[in-house]
């Protein structure tokens, strides 16, 4: 093994290597830091990394903890003290973090080593990771395509192999989708799982933070890291934390999988169809039953989403009024002008939009027709999965209608954007977790492989039943072991 | 339902925009807007509305003071500030 194929290699792998001292935490970093140089100015996943930084954490690095010595980077989003944290705004644009999230403080507990800001859509607002103020990031498997978003930056780091495991947030997908785009696994946890003390908002009732990784058993790793009750979310919940691993290598027999009938609609790619057809087939082969199910409400969930998420962002990102950090207006005329122009000169369009439409849904007059009717039709879709799981343990879908679409090709129309969402964004509504992991490829019209993400969706707190289902079918294809890395030119 | 007034709302939302972002989002809005009418066609009568997928209530802690950001910490990203304090526009005429 070489430092130079050191990133090609899967959590559990190098983890192997460090602890038969085979390689020092310093130098997985460094061969990192070898491949971002070489790679990242052609994806563009990377906002930010500080070797210096990590090489000092490195040094105290106990390679026996489960994560000891891996580094692992994070969406643009999360706090860690004394890193930056631009949400990829340029309203936080030289905020520095002067505090640390309860889920980095459990990563390092575990030994990782936080590694690198990745981009994303600003404020995790969007599906392309196009929204970013600061860069655009591109497939890995070709790069005139869209990495997926709003964890854009996470999936594509993973993809090309220039990071081992990377934290996302998903909201309405936004792991998920981009793990689906990008060819990588994705993992959503159930709402309260995860603490989001340290997380900047978005939509508070629908954001969790998530693992993005090469394989499922990295995925059920990071999750045991960061997983558990936390004093300073509220809505953290406080139940015990299982093994994630305890369940790897488990057969299906006895295992009972939904498919909901209306993710199979129209609009969906044929290649994604097919492969996601095949999955099944082979989730059946490893001995689970498959029981058609209904989730009759499925057509209102990106209605209900973009009320209630922009009505949540509308008032989180009130925050942002120029006084405390971030961008502040020059040569203001009084205090609404301070505001107006702050906000005017520090936000960009996608963020704009959202805010007027929050605010909109929730103003004097309107608050029952939209803000409060789309909770009511949220509590009905709740409703449609808690019956679905009375019958059975997960639900299978594909994670995304399509393939990844070209960079620019969905930027005019927020609403075509949205509905990039739509088999995802049930599952953040219904507070319930999911996973997405690599179920096949379609091909470009230049005959690139474009990735297919297969969803597993399980009830609240089902997150090892999930990690079961998603590791025996991984295991019994070959779809993780292609990288995108053949896609790059070699260095 | 009503019309959506984006110049109105930009005021509520203490955000200015040009008039070309005006245009472009009530249009585009718009658009959302009349997607979202489906909505109308859910009976959602004796439905209770759900603030979160997961119910929690009540969620209580001990009473206790613990250490928070020193004003230094606090203060380190601000726009601008004097004396231990964050330098605001003028509230009051």
């Amino acid at each position: 093994m070489t430092k130079r194929e050191l990133p090609a290699l899967s959590i559990v792998e190098v983890q192997d290597l460090l602890r038969r001292r085979e390689v020092s935490p310093a130098e997985v970093l460094e061969s990192l830091e070898e491949r971002i140089n070489a790679v990242d100015d052609k994806i563009g996943a990377y906002l930010a990394h500080d070797l210096a930084a990590a090489l000092n954490e490195a040094e105290k690095a106990d390679v026996n903890l489960p994560l000891g010595g891996i580094p692992i980077a994070l969406k643009d989003l999360i706090n860690v003290e004394g890193q930056p944290c631009t949400c990829g705004s340029k309203i936080l644009g030289g905020y520095r973090a002067p505090y640390t999230a309860t889920a980095i403080e459990k990563l390092r507990a575990h030994g990782a080593i936080p590694f690198g800001r990745t981009n994303m859509d600003e404020f995790a607002m969007g599906s392309s990771t196009e929204n970013s103020s600061v860069q655009l990031t591109r497939n890995p498997w070709d790069l005139s395509r869209v990495p997926g978003g709003s964890s854009g930056g996470s999936a594509a780091a993973v993809a090309a192999d220039i990071a081992f495991g990377a934290l996302g947030t998903d909201t309405g997908g936004s792991i998920r989708q981009p793990a689906a785009l990008s060819g990588v696994v994705g993992f959503k946890t159930s709402y309260g799982r995860v603490s989001r003390f340290g997380l900047v908002a978005f939509a508070s009732s629908l954001d969790q933070i998530g693992p993005l990784t090469k394989t499922v058993h990295d995925s059920a790793l990071l999750m045991n890291a960061i997983a558990g009750h936390d004093l300073r979310d509220s809505t953290s919940l406080d139940a015990p934390v299982p093994d994630y691993t305890k369940n790897l290598g488990r057969d299906l027999k006895g295992i009972r999988i939904g498919l909901p009938k209306e993710y199979m609609i129209e609009g969906v790619d044929p290649a994604v169809k097919t492969a996601v057809t095949a999955s099944v087939k082979q989730l059946q082969a490893l001995g689970a039953e498959i029981v058609e199910v209904s989730l009759p409400h499925t057509d209102y969930a990106v209605s209900v989403y973009y009320i209630l998420a922009t009505a949540e962002a509308s008032a989180n990102l009130a925050r942002f009024d120029g006084v405390r950090y971030g961008h502040r207006a020059d040569n203001i005329a009084n205090l609404f002008d301070h505001y107006a122009r702050t906000r005017e000169e520090g936000f960009g369009a996608e963020v704009k939009r959202r805010i007027i439409l929050g605010t909109y849904v929730l103003s004097s007059g309107y608050y029952d027709a939209y803000y409060l009717r789309a909770q009511k039709v949220r509590e009905l879709i709740r409703r449609d999965f808690a019956k679905a799981f009375e019958k059975v343990d997960a639900l299978a879908s594909p994670t995304t209608p399509t393939p990844a679409f070209k960079l620019g090709e969905k930027t005019a129309d927020p609403l075509q954007m949205y509905l990039a969402d739509t088999f995802t964004i049930a599952a953040n509504l219904a507070g319930i977790c999911g996973i997405s992991v690599p179920c096949g490829f379609a091909s470009s019209e230049s005959g690139k492989k474009l990735p297919i993400g297969l969803q597993l969706l399980g009830k609240a707190l089902d997150e090892a039943r999930i990690f079961q289902i998603a590791h025996a079918y991984e295991q019994s294809t070959d779809w993780h072991k292609v990288r995108a890395q053949t896609q790059l030119p070699m260095h | 339902m009503g019309k959506l007034d984006v110049g109105y709302v930009a005021q509520l939302a203490r955000l200015h925009l040009t008039p070309e972002e005006t245009e472009l989002f009530q249009k585009q809005l718009g658009d959302v807007l009349l997607y979202a009418e489906k909505l109308n066609e859910v009976n959602v009568k004796g439905v209770e509305p759900a603030a979160h997928g997961v119910p929690i209530f009540n969620v209580f802690r001990e009473d206790k003071a613990s250490d928070w950001f020193t004003p230094a910490q606090a203060l380190s990203n601000a726009p601008r500030q004097a004396n231990n304090l964050f330098i605001v526009t003028k509230v009051v005429e």
